[in-house]
């Protein structure tokens, strides 16, 4: 099942064209990565799945990105609804300068949901979901900023599912974390993939490798190549995938 | 060794000369504690003036410029902050938005007692306010209104750009992140621009000159459109005006007592809560 079509997409930044016409199809319930070297336009595209490219006041995008047969870049389509179906996960760990609790709670408020008890509840399921539970409970309500670069990360990623999105987009999120918290993570993502399509971009090749199913290369601005990842790695079709995942350039 | 005698002189010359000013200030309050305090007791605290101000005590112009400093925030502090936000996170970078940004920088230069002309001109005559608490009050919410401007664009611009990806990234909207997520974080140094304006408030006699000071009053102000004494005011009265200088020049000094620590107090509490937000800053 197709999850997200991305018909011919191309973005222009002020005057750079970023994304020069992408064709992409993303399966629903498994984890795709977007690999390719810096610059190439990666996270670009990526951010334009939940229309954060929206916030850039000189962005300008063609083409459509259609999600349940609905094309986001519609007219109609309310951008705040949607990326409570599209969820973010950043870079860099960034936790709100509020408590653990509050952290997770905000996107429920914001979507209107009163209901203390009901709050509670989600709150430690998403904190269970992505394995933090256990560290956090006994101190819910101290800063999120207490907790470590690892736990920060899955703690937004408790804040994304919270409000039960359907496709959860991550740019890079262990490029900010050491070796145990990025191993951490990857299994969590592995845990996640059964209930969320998963979008991830990744600078790390290995990663890309171990966690996802698909693999979509990106080069310059235009998809180079797209297919399951046992594929991309084994037998890569275009050169230059072969010599980007070979380490031959980057 | 040369270099290194140069450079003791050069050491010493600048420790004497930042020494002296802190000699400066404490001769200052010193002084004027010293003159003042021996008029201080509960009479000259919640009494009123007596014998055509010779005798009693300051009660009503305490009472005055408290209420003249809350007239002001509840002007000020509103509208400050609302001005604040627009330019920090809705203006966009136009020529008409630099403008009203230079303007607000050039406001904040201008001489208070261009404030209290203007007070005279506006609120007093052409909106026929009259000498009064409220048209003292506007004037002084004119002249503290580029502080908390400034300190509000400070603030919220400190904010990362983090934090409101974040936001918007679980579906909030503008209003909703500028609300939860750059006011809520911003507080705190809004709070302190807030409390540096009170202090301005309070102690400027300039403003209140001509739009809501008087020398003496029989009690206290019945409404919002009585004239007020104030402590600048009656200090600078009991000074330059004072027909018996032995008794009612103590009172001026002990006014000005009460004045430097209303002062005082307020940038006290501003300084306390800028270095608990500093330590509180994790990011």
């Amino acid at each position: 099942m197709v999850k997200i079509e991305v018909k011919d997409l191309k973005v222009w930044l002020g005057k750079n064209f970023v994304i020069k016409g992408i064709n992409l199809d993303i399966p629903e319930n498994t984890v795709t990565a977007i690999i390719g070297p810096s610059g190439c336009g990666k996270s670009t595209f990526l951010r334009c799945i939940n229309r954060m490219n929206d916030l850039i006041p000189d962005a300008r995008i063609e083409g459509e990105i259609i999600i349940d047969n609905n094309n986001i870049y519609n007219q109609e389509v309310n951008v705040f609804d949607l990326r409570r179906e599209v969820g973010m996960v950043f870079q860099k760990p960034n936790p709100f300068p509020k408590s653990i609790y509050e952290n997770i709670a905000y996107g429920l408020k914001i979507h209107g949901i009163k209901d203390k008890n009901k709050i509670s509840e989600i709150v430690e399921k998403s904190l269970r979901d992505a394995n933090l539970w256990d560290e956090v409970k006994d101190k819910l309500f101290e800063s999120a900023f207490s907790l470590s670069g690892g736990q920060q990360q899955r703690l937004c990623i408790a804040r994304a599912i919270a409000i039960k999105p359907e496709v959860i987009l991550m740019d890079e999120p262990a490029s900010a974390l050491d070796p145990i918290a990025t191993n951490s993570l990857e299994r969590l993502i592995e845990e996640l993939r059964k209930n969320y399509t998963i979008v991830i971009v990744t600078h790390n090749i290995q990663q890309a490798a171990r966690v996802s199913e698909f693999t979509a290369f990106l080069y310059l601005g235009e998809l180079v190549e797209f297919n399951r990842t046992e594929k991309i790695f084994t037998m890569p079709k275009d050169k230059r995938t072969e010599e980007y995942i070979s380490g031959r350039f980057s | 060794m040369e270099k290194l005698r140069k450079e003791k002189i050069a050491f010493t010359v600048i420790k004497v000369i930042s020494f002296s000013s802190v000699v400066f200030l404490l001769t200052l309050l010193g002084y004027i504690f010293y003159k003042g305090f021996k008029v201080i007791n509960w009479q000259f605290l919640f009494d009123l003036p007596r014998n055509g101000f010779t005798e009693g005590g300051i009660f009503p112009s305490i009472i005055g410029t408290v209420y003249l400093i809350i007239g002001t925030m509840i002007f000020a502090v509103p509208i400050g902050i609302l001005a604040g936000v627009y330019l920090a996170e809705y203006a966009k970078e136009n020529k008409f938005t630099d403008l009203l940004r230079i303007s607000i920088n050039v406001l904040a230069g201008v001489p208070s007692i261009v404030f209290g002309l203007f007070g005279l001109a506006i609120f007093v005559k052409r909106m026929h306010l009259g000498v009064s608490i409220i048209s003292g009050s506007l004037t002084l919410g004119v002249l503290v209104l580029p502080t908390i401007i400034q300190a509000t664009i400070e603030a919220i611009k400190n904010v990362p750009d983090s934090f409101r990806e974040a936001s918007y990234g679980v579906g909030a909207t503008k209003w909703q992140t500028v609300y939860h997520i750059s006011l809520k974080t911003a507080i705190s140094g809004i709070f302190t621009g807030i409390i540096i304006s009170i202090g301005r408030a309070a102690g400027e006699a300039a403003p209140i000159l001509f739009t809501a000071a008087t020398f003496y009053t029989r009690g206290l102000p019945a409404s919002v459109f009585d004239k007020v004494m104030a402590l600048p005011y009656i200090i600078y009265g009991l000074i330059t005006e004072g027909t018996f200088p032995d008794k009612q020049v103590p009172i001026a000094y002990g006014a000005s007592v009460i004045l430097l620590i209303i002062v005082l107090l307020f940038s006290t509490a501003g300084i306390i809560i800028r270095i608990r937000i500093r330590r509180k800053k994790l990011w």
